[in-house]
């Protein structure tokens, strides 16, 4: 068989792969290597104005005053606003979805008018000819405040003493309650039923380039060219076209090398909004970099969930049903335009997931506060479905002296039980639980390791062994956003153009944040036409040259994207042939293309060097049959349909171990086994997995954003919000299981929230492993000294 | 965030620092690893900053007959490298690994570090155990003042108007242990145990613990680790931080007592 | 009222004379001044790394350093020494074992990580981990840049 012309997956026959999973060096790293990479702060512009905020310093409060007198007169101010002054050129958002039923958020402003919600929600802005005269004329702005009640606690907020949006009726932004039917007398009638209440801190992304947004009107032709840190150009387009009012046609969003994003920057944040309205408001060019101390005021939060969890089993040891209360609070606005509901949503959904008991039971609140808002931050919601899951899972194991892994296999959904419907509605296409639990069982040494622990205990060595089993939402079909009236694209595209010397261009609508999407596209294009890698040019992230679609979100741009890319490159393939069979008046079934050359399909023999094809083809049509016309630019699309999602699978590990005199947790090894279906490039797929669970890690131990009893951030810099360092990480083993999704040619499933959606389920079971002969047992998260030390009842 | 505007001048001599200090807003810029980040995020609002890095005056490790002088501007990576810090005042040498990371070990100085006066920094709480004597200078002279008065609250020393830290004096100890709790390397310490011990007894100094470092005096005194650990109730009553109370500083100030108290109590 | 002073500095082996406010730190200087924007701003309090450049030798914050300080300094930055090629090794292996993503931290960890390479020392695991603890990377979770170092200095790879 040809080149890739069956599914990469095809059982019970051999196809050439090419470069499909090989772990080839991105391509194109030299620029990011020598720092000469294109990040928004690195642009210049002729008659670039910097824009600094004014942000509220309380939580909440209603702005009586403004005055600017002293602002304005600051050296090279160019103009101060307020949100009136802004929302002429912006209107405002309400971030509900129709598929989230009741869910409400009030309309906001890209700069609050009379009211803020939050500390650090912008009220003013200033535009001036350095970001540092900005920032001086901030200081000048006076304001008068009049404090309001301030909502800080998710019970206050649910219990609604005071309702942070009068007009809203309550502090309720979304509900849910999902009922198998059941759950009480598989309760009742359980001989083992486990509950436990899991804290979850809220947390932050905090990529290291801030968010960055350059915008630049013409007013000549009433154009916006956006030049935006962001992992969906084509639905800002859509955002600054509707929100402007300038026709869709005149916004171009183009998106360069971006400084990590992890879901901060896929969200409608206001003070880009403002940005881009001013530069519209101005006519000239306008940047805002936020810096490390507004980032934390004003990039998206995530997590701050509460949820108490119960488990019926039988004296077995089989799981008859789970019950899960889930409170989780927002902030005081719903995210424009996917919501603060959906992570609340992945809990109820996912809660459970990997097991294969029939009764479930779900309630949820998501709640308003006076805090910075929360929205989707890589593996939205599997963090918390999956520590409270394994958690209590655990709790369960120990309380019929099972070992945790045994009592894993038992209870996961047997390997050949798919197509699966699981309890809380989701559909599983096909999942490996039992082959990665033994890959992992196996590759950490599960046994031995147990054995090495029971021997150190006799020593006072407190080593612990954590699992987390998991499933995880990727590949999202339109049930995601789209049903819900998102104006989100869940299709991407891809064209590939075959240049006159044979090398060929691709351009895709998913972009690059460093994951290596350019890379794998690049894999995949060559390996479908023929070419080798090094003919391949990558463009991403430019709404004026790529075609429509998502972007780089939930896990999809190698499913998705890739999937576009593969059929393209098929397409561009045979429509080469026909070339090549035109040129060489042969029969193109007879002819193959390898090595950058077309071959003849049999004997292999070189028959025509694709810049020879890419000569005549271009240059010298004459010579073709009249009635023949190449084709050798083509774009193909892809949207997954048949599921809402392809669930992907997998298991995690931790071996740590406890200080009980100090409470310090020394983290000694990871272990990430993981199906990703068809690994494209396994060196990408192993960085993606150890990325994300050192993400994860740093939710179990390190990172939280504290707040005040006031709705003051506490912790609002780097030096006091703890991320994780090279110091305390450990090395992580990762090993994968290949279970390709039927739905694509391409079979490939996402793998950017495996990482972080298992890792803390995984250092928390760990954690509790290791305290268990001391009687302990911690379950809010971040797990710090003084959390460890409680637990252990050394101190009050 | 940017900094804020200000004046700078690098003085050439003492004698025009001591010039300089006394215009209105000045401050003092050795090292900056303290006060640029103030700066930038516009924590602090000087008029005018006076660098003092180039004086030769304020450089160098000397070894004296009564211990070791290190120069105010001397580098926490300069007195890494040094042999005369490692023969005379090791401690020094332990504490300055947990200072930070090496971009930041190349620029922050000695004197910086005991001028601003952290509670939670290493040098202070070594100071103090160490007993040195802080050298500061005038235009008038020379003003010498033991650890245990320089640090007088927090973020407040003994450093009078128109002064000037020019030096430490270490005096030589025989045995010496550092120990500190940070959640991350190179971060402030929860809490920070710098402890010494000669033929005239055992001086336990902490960081972390309260307004400016603190000689836990009674505990130093102790016959056992045992009395020890219930005589540093006495001494430290730790300020609560962000993520722990103070029950648990002291805690942690005990476990650290605990490693340290046999080095601190061998034979002599 | 700027204050600026009139600064001489060698960047990347060029001689520079700028009148510099004070308040510009090294970095902004670095980048907005000469256009070398390579070094990076991540925090601007001294703890992410990302502006990490050489000052007479030694590395240092480029955010932690006033522009005004670096008066008779010789700095280098991520620019000057790609192409010098000191660092063509490690970004060599930083590139086979894929130890950057978004690539903004890269810069900084590459001057901070080839500081331990000029040592001449042969640092074990943990003590790569320590050298680089002042450097974040929020992407690779550390471990293919610890790789990285290792097979530079340790021939391995």
């Amino acid at each position: 068989m040809g080149k890739a012309e069956l599914p990469l997956h095809a059982p019970g026959t051999k196809v050439d792969r090419g470069y499909i999973g090989e772990s080839v060096p991105r391509p194109g790293l030299q620029r990011l290597l020598q720092g000469r990479g294109a990040f928004i702060d690195d642009l210049r512009f002729p008659r670039l104005a910097h824009v600094a905020f004014f942000r509220s310093p309380y939580a909440h409060a209603l702005v009586k005053k403004l005055d600017f007198k002293a602002a304005l007169r600051a050296p090279g101010v160019i103009a101060v606003l307020d949100g009136r002054a802004v929302a002429e050129y912006c209107t405002p958002w309400v971030a509900v979805l129709a598929h989230l039923k009741g869910i409400k958020s009030p309309p906001q402003h890209a700069i609050a008018i009379e009211r803020a919600c939050w500390q650090g929600e912008a009220v003013a802005a200033v535009v001036a000819e350095s970001r540092s005269q900005a920032e001086d004329a901030v200081a000048l702005i006076e304001a008068e405040w009049k404090e309001l009640p301030v909502v800080v606690d998710m019970d206050d907020a649910l219990a609604g003493r005071n309702v942070i949006h009068p007009d809203l009726g309550d502090n309720i932004c979304f509900k849910r309650e999902h009922d198998t039917g059941g759950v009480d007398d598989a309760f009742s009638s359980a001989v083992v039923v486990v509950e436990e209440t899991f804290h979850f801190g809220r947390h932050t992304g905090v990529c290291l380039e801030g968010r960055a947004i350059l915008a630049d009107y013409n007013a000549g032709e009433h154009s916006l060219t956006v030049y935006h840190a962001t992992q969906a150009p084509h639905m800002m387009q859509d955002i600054f076209s509707r929100h402007l009012n300038i026709p869709e046609a005149n916004v171009r969003v183009i998106t360069k090398d971006v400084g990590g994003s992890f879901g901060i920057k896929v969200h409608v944040y206001p003070d880009e909004m403002a940005t881009a309205a001013i530069s519209v408001m101005l006519r000239r060019p306008v940047k805002f970099v936020a810096d490390r101390l507004e980032s934390f005021l004003s990039d998206i939060h995530a997590r701050e969930h509460k949820a108490k969890v119960r488990l019926a089993c039988s004296k077995e040891g089989d799981i008859l049903a789970f019950d899960l209360d889930d409170v989780t609070a927002i902030g005081p606005y719903s995210v424009y335009p996917r919501t603060s509901g959906i992570e609340g949503n992945q809990v109820v959904n996912l809660t459970g997931g990997p097991y294969k008991h029939q009764k479930y039971r779900a309630k949820m609140h998501v709640v308003f506060t006076n805090k910075n808002v929360t929205c989707q931050y890589r593996a939205v919601g599997h963090p918390i479905a999956v520590a409270l899951t394994e958690g209590i899972v655990d709790i369960a194991a120990q309380k019929l002296g099972m070992d945790p892994a045994e009592f894993r296999r038992r209870n996961l959904i047997a390997d050949d039980a798919y197509p699966y419907t699981f309890p809380s509605g989701i559909k599983f296409e096909k999942l490996s639980h039992h082959k990665t639990l033994d890959l992992l069982l196996q590759k950490m040494d599960y046994k031995a390791l147990r054995a090495e622990q029971a021997e150190l205990r006799k020593q006072k060595i407190y080593r612990g062994i954590g699992l987390a089993s998991m499933i995880e939402v990727t590949n999202p079909s339109p049930a995601f956003y789209g049903v819900g009236g998102a104006r989100i694209s869940a299709q991407d595209g891809a064209t590939l153009r075959l240049e006159p010397t044979g090398m060929l261009t691709v351009m895709c609508s998913v972009t690059e944040q460093g994951q290596g999407t350019e890379a794998i596209f690049a894999q995949i294009a060559a390996s479908a036409v023929g070419v080798s890698l090094a003919k391949v040019k990558v463009i991403t992230g430019d709404t004026g040259i790529t075609p429509y679609g998502g972007g780089t979100w939930a896990s999809r741009g190698a499913g998705i994207g890739g999937e576009a890319v593969l059929l393209a490159g098929r397409a561009l393939r045979s429509n080469m042939l026909d070339v090549a069979a035109a040129m060489l008046k042969m029969d193109k079934a007879e002819l193959d293309i390898a090595g950058n050359a077309v071959v003849h399909k049999l004997t292999t023999e070189k028959k025509l060097e694709l810049a020879e094809l890419g000569r005549v083809a271009y240059f010298r049509p004459d010579t073709l049959p009249l009635d023949f016309q190449s084709e050798l630019t083509v774009t193909r699309h892809y949207t997954p349909r048949q599921y809402g999602f392809t669930f992907t699978n997998g298991i995690q590990a931790s071996l740590l171990e406890v200080d009980p005199d100090s409470g310090f947790v020394k983290l000694l090894k990871h272990w990430c086994v993981e199906d990703s279906g068809t690994v494209i490039n396994p060196m990408l797929v192993d960085e993606q997995l150890r990325g994300g669970v050192v993400q994860g890690i740093g939710a179990a131990l390190f990172e939280e954003c504290i707040y005040g009893p006031d709705g003051q951030l506490l912790n609002g810099s780097m030096a006091d919000y703890l991320v994780p360092m090279a110091g305390e990480m450990p090395d992580i083993v990762c090993a994968h299981v290949e279970t390709p999704t039927m739905q694509s040619q391409l079979g490939a499933k996402g793998v950017g929230e495996a990482g972080t959606a298992g890792a803390p389920g995984a250092i928390m079971n760990a954690i509790n492993d290791a305290l268990a002969p001391l009687g302990a047992r911690v379950t809010r998260m971040p797990f710090t000294p003084e959390r460890i030390l409680k637990a252990l009842k050394k101190v009050d | 965030m940017k900094a804020p505007s200000f004046a700078y001048a690098k003085a050439k001599s003492l004698a025009e620092a001591f010039e300089l200090i006394e215009r209105p807003g000045a401050r003092i810029l050795a090292g900056g690893q303290s006060l640029i980040p103030s700066l930038n995020m516009r924590l602090a609002s000087p008029e005018l900053l006076i660098d003092i890095t180039g004086l030769k005056d304020l450089q160098g490790i000397d070894r004296r007959p009564g211990g070791l002088r290190i120069g105010a501007l001397v580098t926490h990576a300069q007195l890494q490298r040094s042999d005369a810090v490692d023969q005379h005042a090791p401690l020094l040498l332990q504490a300055a690994a947990h200072i930070a990371h090496p971009a930041i070990r190349n620029r922050g100085t000695m004197g910086g570090s005991l001028a601003l006066a952290d509670p939670a920094a290493e040098y202070p709480a070594c100071a103090l155990a160490l007993n040195a004597t802080i050298v500061l200078v005038h235009r008038r002279g020379e003003r010498r003042v033991p650890a245990a008065k320089f640090f007088k609250g927090l973020f407040e020393t003994d450093i009078r108007p128109g002064e000037i830290l020019a030096a430490a004096e270490f005096p030589k100890v025989e045995r010496s242990v550092f120990l500190e709790l940070a959640r991350r390397h190179g971060d402030y310490a929860i809490v920070g145990l710098a402890g010494v011990a000669d033929a005239s007894g055992r001086r336990i100094a902490y960081l972390g613990v309260g307004a400016t470092p603190v000689f836990a005096e009674q505990a130093s005194r102790a016959v056992s680790l045992n009395a020890a650990l219930e005589l540093l109730g006495r001494d430290l009553q730790p300020q609560a931080d962000l993520y722990n109370s103070s029950a648990t500083k002291l805690h942690l100030a005990k476990v650290l007592l605990s490693r340290a108290w046999t080095t601190l109590s061998k034979p002599h | 009222m700027d204050h600026a002073v009139e600064t001489t500095l060698t960047v990347n082996g060029t001689r520079i004379t700028r009148r510099i406010a004070p308040r510009v730190h090294l970095v902004d200087f670095l980048r907005d001044e000469l256009g070398l924007t390579g070094s990076h701003i991540g925090c601007e309090h001294g703890v992410c790394g990302a502006c990490t450049v050489r000052v007479n030798g030694d590395i240092v914050r480029g955010c932690l350093m006033l522009a005004v300080q670096a008066d008779g300094c010789t700095v280098e930055t991520i620019e000057g020494l790609s192409d010098s090629k000191e660092l063509a090794p490690l970004q060599q292996a930083f590139h086979e074992h894929n130890a950057l993503q978004c690539g903004f931290c890269t810069p900084g960890m590459l001057m901070a990580a080839q500081d331990l390479v000029r040592s001449g020392t042969k640092p074990t695991r943990d003590e790569i981990r320590a050298h680089i603890s002042g450097n974040y990377c929020r992407c690779t979770g550390y471990q293919a840049i610890v790789d990285a170092i290792e097979a530079t200095i340790n021939g391995k790879g």
